[in-house]
């Protein structure tokens, strides 16, 4: 939009406006350019961080250097149990999305399409999202044991929230001509969610399932470094308690580039369904 | 009661609906007191609903909770600072400098999507098992929703104002001061808000996980004692304490930026 109204202007006042925030090259050469920026930024931290490991500022071994760090990531992909923690972690939080998340899914459908329930409970979601939910864990090892359960319980509770609160305030906006559609085919309610409301939805109900996957894992992992004896949790608490800071460095590498990569990997589903939708 | 409540509904709307939400919640407490004494629920997992009120005076009186309150509120309050200077500094440098915005931004909302509080353990080995890793945790956790709020806010100033900055002749400083700051604010708030938020949740998660500091540590240790209705009370406690926290920093965004 602002693009639209810059083309507009008169042209003193874009002139004016790109010497003020446009510092950049001509387009063609722009990618260049902040493709060269991003290597050389990447470039100074990696020099900074081994100058600063090298040196021995910090505690010693608190800052490996580079190639230390580099050993223990392939160390680490090379290792098999690394993958048995990585299957268990994985599983624990596949669970909590589908337990999670089709809660999450019906209540939301629920709240979305009945402004009285809405306003009498989705009051407690709202702000209850947000609350830390890790605090919730001594309840859960009541409830569900020390085992995978009360951490399958934590990523579900952390996913639930945030897919509640996108599947209603999605299903409020979709466009009243589709259901009016609907009504007038004499769709029965579950013909109503199956052909209607699910399909309008696809990019809320994808966007709060990123968000819920975000959160189980966070959920999950936490649980595990708090109390368990497997799973990714577990390998970070273990590789702090034991002073393994190289092998902590990796682990946290990689479960990292797992999340991120995860992350944009649905949200990538989302942006294409609206482009194809729209 | 459930039905009456629901036909009211359509004449006294306005409140029918949160009555039933509490009500809801006052039955569901009810129906738990309830399963617990016939012997449905077992009390040695779930406390009577009773005794946790009960247990409510006790934890504010014997485990010292005004000081908890004010270590958490502490901490959370340099995360704040914190946020406020770094996070709306990176956003400003980043919006002033184009190309390091097209590089960085996206970096930026990645590490949003990254789990930064799994980062616990490092931050404890480099800053040891103190207040200053909650208030990093916090920091780092709240970062990226206020500098991607900042240059949002930044970036859509309306034109015409800049123009008519210019055409008073504001050299840059005075542009940013007069103009850009105060049009960006709405969205900066919003930032702020968010990554106080994030921060929040991290500040009493870690000060749990890690056994340190405030309303955190208070959960942990009465999980720890096998002091269940204190257990309970106190995540009840800290969820209230969470909830009006959301509450006062939604009424102060509004009241500092009516319409």
């Amino acid at each position: 939009m602002a693009a639209a109204r810059l083309g507009n202007e008169p042209v003193r006042g874009r002139a004016a406006r790109r010497s003020f925030v446009d510092f950049a090259s001509p387009a063609r050469n722009r990618l260049r350019s902040i493709w060269a920026l991003r290597v050389a930024i990447i470039a100074a931290v990696l020099a900074i961080w081994e100058v600063v490991a090298e040196s021995g500022w910090l505690f010693r071994d608190v800052v490996p250097t580079v190639p230390v760090i580099a050993r223990a990531v392939a160390r680490l992909l090379a290792d098999r149990s690394f993958y048995s923690n990585l299957a268990v972690t994985g599983a624990e939080i596949v669970a909590a999305l589908a337990i999670g998340g089709i809660a999450g899914l019906v209540a939301g459908l629920v709240l979305g399409g009945n402004r009285f329930l809405a306003r009498a409970y989705e009051g407690f979601i709202y702000y209850l999202g947000p609350t830390p939910k890790i605090i919730f864990f001594p309840i859960m090892i009541l409830w569900f044991g020390v085992g995978p359960g009360s951490k399958i319980a934590m990523g579900a509770l952390s996913a639930f929230f945030p897919i509640v609160i996108s599947v209603a305030s999605g299903m409020r906006q979709i466009a009243p001509v589709l259901l009016h559609v609907g009504k007038s085919f004499r769709a029965t309610p579950w013909q109503m969610t199956r052909t209607i409301y699910l399909p309008a939805m696809r990019t809320p109900i994808v966007n709060g399932f990123r968000l819920g996957l975000g959160l189980a894992i966070i959920g999950a992992l936490l649980a595990e470094t708090k109390l368990s004896n497997r799973g990714l949790g577990y390998l970070i608490i273990q590789s702090y308690t034991t002073f393994d800071m190289p092998r902590m460095y990796a682990l946290l590498i990689v479960l990292f580039v797992i999340a991120i990569g995860l992350n944009a990997l649905i949200g990538r589903y989302a942006v294409s369904d609206r482009a194809r939708s729209s | 009661m459930a039905t009456a409540t629901a036909t009211r509904a359509h004449r006294y709307a306005p409140l029918a609906a949160p009555a039933l939400g509490f009500a809801t919640l006052v039955g569901a407490f009810a129906l738990v007191e309830v399963l617990i004494r016939v012997g449905a629920i077992n009390r040695f997992v779930v406390p009577l609903p009773s005794q946790v009120l009960a247990a409510i005076p006790r934890i504010i009186v014997e485990e010292g909770i005004l000081h908890r309150f004010w270590q958490t509120t502490q901490e959370a309050l340099w995360a704040s600072v914190l946020l406020v200077f770094a996070g709306i500094g990176l956003g400003m440098l980043m919006f002033r400098f184009r190309l390091l915005r097209s590089a960085c931004e996206t970096w930026v909302a990645a590490f949003a999507s990254a789990p930064v509080v799994l980062m616990y353990p490092l931050f404890l080995v480099i800053f040891g098992r103190s207040a200053t890793t909650i208030v990093m945790i916090g920091f780092v956790a709240g970062l990226p929703p206020v500098i991607l709020k900042t240059i949002e806010g930044l970036a859509g100033t309306r034109t015409v104002l800049l123009d008519v900055g210019r055409s008073f002749r504001l050299d840059d400083w005075q542009l940013f001061r007069k103009i850009l700051l105060p049009a960006a604010m709405p969205s900066i708030f919003v930032g702020l808000r968010v990554g106080l938020i994030f921060a929040l949740i991290n500040i009493v998660g870690v000060e749990f996980l890690i056994n340190f500091g405030g309303l955190g540590q208070l959960i942990n240790e009465l999980a720890e004692r096998y002091d269940l209705p204190g257990t309970y009370g106190a995540i009840g406690f800290v969820i209230l304490v969470s909830v009006l926290f959301f509450v006062v920093c939604e009424r102060v965004e509004r009241w500092l930026l009516p319409g």
